[in-house]
């Protein structure tokens, strides 16, 4: 087990390195100069001569080759220093500490709700399937399948922000600086980020009780004469979320992605948004340190996904 | 010598000799949903392909003295804010969101079908170079590494397919790879390798029928998600660039009349879920077809 973590950890690094290969060398193909770019944004830019731009190239880097750049970047994330984003003019480690927790806080929250209701629907289908309750959970999961995220934030904004006017339509506040607060700017960003996960895993986990409920135990289950709910909850759900554990990694993935347009939608100060405007504002560093943390965190949350099997299903061994 | 007339024949109930074709025909049209998804994707099709004629006007025209109205008989959903008339734009929109979708497909089927054929049969370095790199593809989010590579390309519309390609090659990779492995391990391809085949022909005659119709499945699934992805690349602004017309982006123009024209940021969102529907309900009929095991699991 241990030996298994171990070469698990050392294979995701050799696969982030392998992300920070692709993301470096793709940011350095945007069209564009970085430091034209940052220049033509201020105000004050119409004053800069060439050797304010080579100052600023010198500062960040950007005169020496790319493959040095390269190097300094990899050295840099080894000893804990991403680089000094060009727009913002502080370090990229610190620009995270601020837009990072932000999406954190909805991703998890938006995992959560889209898990738990996701198994909830899916189980309920399947023990009642073939009736109403089937009918509504499987239409729910079509439209959430299909659903463009944008879309289903246009009628939230339309009818709770813009008609009844509950609930405020761009911003955010962090839960520990405003709890109430918090709560209202989150309901619909996370309505938007929860609704494909929540949909695919109410899919996959009604398959998955269809099928253990074939299962020899559960006929026995239910033969030596145990109440529904005992043989619910004890024979059918454990059984059967094997397979929506491993839709977890999806999910994240789902989310992350979809923050990028529901955080630019919503105008919220998180990562998704931060890796728009630094594509638009060619803020190289930024598009490689934000990357990078979601690959890590992708890659950590898929390990964490892989161990856990073996305590949901005690017949996978790992050697 | 027995009169052969009077020999009692024995009653053979032989089953129904059915084609597979015909199996495959009845899976697929058993639910009506696949039909209705069958019938819109054709309509689709028509559609992009008479835009020309079907559309009521001109979609890139501008009339600013027609801006932002509201659905009448000259303009049957309105206009946008440049005067554009919306139904028009939603038809040739159509053309978009096809090519994208199929275009998508076919290239990031083929090269990925190709990759993990070649990872899954050849194995050892091979497999492991691909493989990593399909791994390390993985590790961003489909729409993060889109957007990324749609922005180095420099958006529009071929850009946007290969950006979106290279973005869902791993998951046909990833599969092809793994049924290669498992075809390869039986033992026609064992008995092709004694009478002295060539490893290519091998593979290209023997692994490749074998091995290929899981990812028929996945091609459909796709599809759908292409175009969904692509309209969210549309709508951050990196996708398909102005004049081109898609619904992500019309989406994201009419956003900013959402409260005074809901329609505008509606109705190409709407187009987007009927499209994306279809393609799912095509991709579960598909499925259930060629996989008599899965039906019946939604």
């Amino acid at each position: 087990m241990t030996s298994y973590i171990i070469r698990r950890v050392l294979w995701g690094v050799l696969v982030l390195f392998l992300v920070s290969v692709i993301v470096f060398f793709s940011v350095r193909l945007l069209p564009g100069d970085p430091v034209l770019m940052f220049v033509a944004q201020q105000s004050s830019g119409s004053g800069m001569t060439e050797e304010h731009l080579e100052k600023l190239r010198i500062e960040h880097g950007l005169d020496k080759p790319v493959v040095v750049q390269f190097g300094n970047w990899i050295k840099g994330i080894v000893t804990g220093d991403l680089g000094k984003s060009i727009r913002y003019r502080t370090d990229v480690a610190s620009l995270l500490t601020d837009f990072l927790p932000v999406t954190l806080i909805l991703g998890l929250i938006s995992v959560v709700i889209s898990t738990v209701l996701g198994v909830f629907l899916g189980l309920m289908a399947a023990i009642r399937r073939s009736t109403w309750v089937d009918t509504v959970v499987t239409i729910i999961s079509y439209i959430g399948l299909v659903i463009p995220v944008f879309m289903l934030g246009f009628i939230l904004i339309y009818v709770f922000g813009l008609k009844l006017g509950w609930l405020p339509i761009a911003g955010y506040k962090l839960p520990w600086v405003d709890f109430g607060a918090s709560v209202k700017y989150s309901v619909m960003p996370v309505a938007c980020l929860a609704v494909t996960p929540l949909a695919v895993t109410a899919r996959q986990m009604r398959s998955s009780v269809l099928e253990v409920n074939n299962m020899d135990y559960v006929r026995t289950a239910w033969s030596k004469g145990l109440r529904e709910r005992l043989v619910v909850t004890r024979h059918i759900l454990k059984n059967s979320l094997v397979p929506v554990i491993t839709l977890l990694g999806i999910s994240i993935g789902i989310i992350f992605g979809g923050s990028v347009i529901v955080e630019s939608m919503f105008a919220i100060p998180g990562m998704g948004r931060l890796l728009v405007q630094s594509v638009f504002n060619l803020d190289y560093v930024v598009i490689q340190g934000g990357t990078l943390i979601i690959a890590a965190m992708i890659i950590l949350v898929n390990l964490i996904v892989d161990i856990s099997y073996g305590w949901f299903d005690p017949r996978i061994r790992y050697e | 010598m027995s009169d052969i007339s009077t020999v009692q024949e024995p009653e053979v109930t032989v089953p129904p000799r059915i084609s597979e074709w015909k199996r495959f025909r009845r899976i697929f049209f058993q639910r009506k949903l696949v039909t209705f998804g069958l019938v819109v994707l054709v309509i689709l099709v028509l559609v992009a392909i008479f835009a020309p004629l079907i559309a009521p006007s001109d979609p890139y025209k501008n009339e600013m003295s027609q801006s932002l109205q509201d659905p009448s008989w000259n303009h049957l959903l309105g206009t946008d804010n440049l005067g554009r008339d919306t139904l028009s734009r939603l038809i040739y929109g159509a053309r978009t969101a096809l090519y994208v979708g199929f275009g998508t497909v076919l290239v990031s089927a083929v090269i990925g079908m190709i990759l993990g054929l070649l990872a899954g049969y050849l194995g050892g370095v091979v497999n492991g170079i691909i493989m990593r790199v399909m791994d390390a593809l993985m590790g961003f989010p489909m729409l993060v590494l889109a957007l990324l590579l749609a922005a180095v390309l420099g958006g529009g519309l071929q850009n946007v397919v290969i950006a979106l390609a290279i973005a869902t090659l791993p998951g046909y990779v990833r599969l092809m790879c793994a049924e290669t492995m498992s075809v390869k391990e039986n033992e026609y391809i064992l008995a092709q390798r004694a009478i002295g085949a060539k490893g290519f022909r091998t593979m290209m005659k023997h692994v490749l029928p074998n091995a290929f119709q899981p990812s028929l499945v996945l091609i459909t699934t796709m599809l759908g998600n292409v175009i969904l992805a692509e309209a969210g690349l549309s709508f951050i602004g990196i996708g398909i660039q102005p004049p081109g017309v898609a619904w992500g982006s019309m989406a994201a123009d009419g956003y900013r009349s959402l409260a005074s024209h809901p329609l505008l940021s509606f109705s190409p969102s709407i187009a987007i879920m009927i499209v994306v529907f279809a393609f799912n309900m095509v991709g579960d009929g598909l499925r259930d077809a060629l996989d008599p095991k899965l039906r019946g699991t939604l």
